[in-house]
């Protein structure tokens, strides 16, 4: 019978779940995250606890059974949040624990091809993230960023920001998933704000914004059009490479 | 102030555009100093609404210029607006651009003012000034001005990280006849000598490792398609001479948008050879990444790509005693170069065949194009004995090419 087994939806919380789920010999789990809404009405729950000792245990039990990349692709997967993500990544770890040889590169496997192209599908969003993301300087001159990536690959372009934007703070908030990461000059720091709605509004805005602000704004919008080729107009092209969910982020887009 | 600034930014970035390149990879520059900016592999900020990759601020410093080719926007005989940026207010717009992750760095290029080594000059002391005094780390690609001295193209060479001469035209006949005032030793002299000083930067480097960088994204050149007459045969082989002769990083193809009532050249209006443009950048990657010889592309006899269908079923579709091949045993090399598999598709079956035998359904789970690869790998249903010319029409009728409207009445016949 599948038992639904419920964690706190923290990457060791899932490992530390993979634990118990051996250790409570579940047959058929079903891994989800705690809140969620595809809990079945017939049976209890089982609800795991985040121990660090046992997600560590497991962790390493995979790790030593895998390469970096191939773990590098696990978290990827993990941090796509697709739904039943949890129980691909389960069985994985029970396929590739209890083979011999390594079958990290088996794609003739369902669930090892579904990890492989999950995490290419988070490492595109990862890219655009890199791509569309638009900073905006205040006057106190902080380069903050709104965002709102399909997957939580904020984790993963951390380092990227933090080496390329050494000599200046920055803010890069998620809205959907409620956090942000911060740049201090020193070192990037997981962040929670408050945002206040009013902020939002143009004119609080103005009041936020270095003088420059808008100028840099709009000679970039001028640059964007100024580049484009009318004879070679391809507007399914455009879409393709600049799906209209990230327009909201970005300055070229957005009216003059 | 900045209403001047805007006026400029548009009339020379409008004067850029037309060369295609945007590339922002293939350098190694870190942030070392706790400067600004790094490469890496390129990013694309934005795309046009022509669908091209918009990575770096592409600009001339001045469109003003004392040549008169033809195909050019910029040429002297032209009546357009003109106007010049100081070295400053380019630094400031790439600086300004960059902190805002707009883009990835800057591509500076020139009309000639003056002469080549007065222009030259400027565009290297734009570098200079984003290295030196901002600590900028991000991508600098210089067009280097046909005729200026070896000291500018060395120091150029120092900033950049990649470094450009447009050849413009595949021939020198076309060449003479629609840039009479360039010649073809003049830009392939450029190109000679850094690529001589970068091999011994490399050189350089192996013995001392505090060697400095040296347009480490090397270079890479531009050809205008379809103003002249030349074949593909004829444009392939010339950029098969550079990544040979050179070490080109890339050759770019820039379909000729007309832009002039100039009777040497197509009349405006005239459509841009977008397919043709297409199929030469497949041709190319076949060159640089498939590992196929220019001469298995195009050659004297079929010196024109076909546009129906890309060169690499074409190719097939040319040499079918090689197919079909068995995809659990035939090499990596061969697997490659099925039309319908690429690069990665052909890592993962070659991967994945060493722990099961491979169907139909696992390559479409790989995500390999079937429509094209099942008239050229094994299988039980397949069947072996139909003309190329069949499969063609087959794969053509299934197909959803992008082009297919432009093909509408040939297929219509079927």
């Amino acid at each position: 019978m599948i038992q639904t087994v419920l964690y706190d939806g923290s990457f060791p919380g899932f490992f530390a779940a993979v634990f118990e789920i051996y250790e409570y010999k579940i047959v058929e789990p079903d891994i989800q995250t705690e809140g969620s809404a595809n809990i079945s009405l017939f049976s209890t729950p089982h609800i795991s606890i985040p121990d660090k000792a046992k997600a560590l245990r497991v962790m390493k039990a995979l790790q030593d059974k895998i390469t970096v990349a191939a773990f590098g692709n696990f978290y990827r997967a993990y941090l796509s949040e697709l739904p039943g993500i949890e129980n691909v990544l389960f069985r994985y770890i029970k396929y590739v624990i209890s083979s011999k040889d390594s079958v990290e590169k088996n794609f003739a496997n369902p669930d090892v091809l579904m990890i492989q192209q999950t995490a290419h599908k988070t490492d595109r969003e990862k890219h655009r993230m890199k791509a569309f993301i638009r900073f905006q300087k205040t006057k106190d001159e902080l380069y903050y960023a709104i965002v709102q990536p399909d997957f939580n690959v904020l984790p993963l372009i951390s380092s990227h920001f933090e080496k390329r934007y050494a000599d200046q703070r920055w803010l890069i908030y998620d809205t959907r998933r409620k956090y942000g990461l911060y740049y201090d000059l020193k070192n990037v720091e997981e962040v929670n704000i408050a945002f206040n709605d009013q902020l939002q509004s143009p004119c609080a805005l103005s009041t936020i914004y270095d003088e420059k602000e808008d100028i840099y704004q709009s000679l970039w919008r001028a640059y964007f059009d100024s580049v484009n080729i009318k004879a070679r107009k391809n507007t399914k092209l455009h879409i393709q490479h600049m799906p209209k969910r990230y327009w909201r982020y970005l300055v070229e887009k957005q009216p003059g | 102030m900045s209403d001047r600034i805007r006026e400029k930014l548009e009339i020379l970035a409008d004067a850029a555009k037309y060369d295609v390149s945007c590339a922002s990879s293939g350098s190694n520059r870190k942030n070392d100093n706790k400067g600004l900016g790094n490469t890496g592999n390129g990013i694309c900020h934005a795309y046009t609404e022509d669908g091209r990759c918009v990575s770096l601020l592409k600009i001339l410093l001045t469109n003003f210029c004392i040549y008169d080719c033809a195909y050019c926007v910029s040429r002297k005989s032209n009546d357009i607006q003109r106007a010049a940026f100081t070295v400053q207010e380019v630094v400031d717009l790439t600086i300004n651009f960059y902190r805002r992750n707009y883009i990835e760095g800057l591509f500076l290029s020139s009309g000639i003012f003056k002469n080549p080594d007065y222009t030259m000059e400027r565009l290297v002391l734009v570098a200079k000034k984003l290295r030196t005094e901002h600590k900028f780390n991000g991508y600098i690609h210089l067009k280097t001005i046909p005729g200026a001295s070896d000291e500018l193209m060395h120091e150029a060479a120092l900033y950049a990280d990649r470094l450009s001469v447009n050849v413009e035209m595949p021939t020198k006949e076309s060449l003479q006849l629609l840039a009479p005032d360039k010649n073809r030793e003049a830009m392939i002299k450029p190109m000679r000598f850094i690529d001589k000083a970068i091999i011994q930067n490399r050189e350089e480097k192996k013995i001392f490792k505090k060697t400095p960088l040296y347009a480490p994204a090397g270079q890479s050149t531009q050809m205008v398609i379809g103003a002249t007459p030349e074949t593909d045969f004829q444009v392939l082989y010339l950029s098969h001479f550079f990544y040979k002769k050179f070490h080109l990083r890339r050759v770019y193809y820039s379909g000729y948008v007309p832009i002039s009532n100039d009777n040497r050249l197509p009349a405006i209006g005239t459509p841009v050879p977008m397919i043709r443009e297409n199929r030469l950048y497949q041709a190319d990657w076949l060159m640089r990444f498939y590992h196929f010889k220019v001469d298995e592309i195009v050659d004297a006899a079929n010196p024109l790509l076909d546009t129906e269908v890309d060169p690499k079923l074409s190719w097939a579709l040319r040499n079918m005693h090689l197919f079909p091949v068995d995809i659990n045993r035939a090499d990596y090399m061969l697997i490659m170069r099925v039309p319908g598999i690429g690069l990665r598709s052909a890592q993962k079956i070659c991967e994945a065949r060493k722990f099961t035998r491979l169907n139909i359904e696992h390559l479409k789970k790989i995500g390999i194009s079937l429509n094209k690869a099942k008239h050229f790998i094994q299988s039980e249903n397949s069947c072996k004995d139909l003309q190329p010319e069949k499969i063609k029409q087959l794969i053509l009728q299934e197909g959803r090419s992008k082009y297919k409207a432009n093909f509408s009445t040939q297929l219509s016949v079927f």
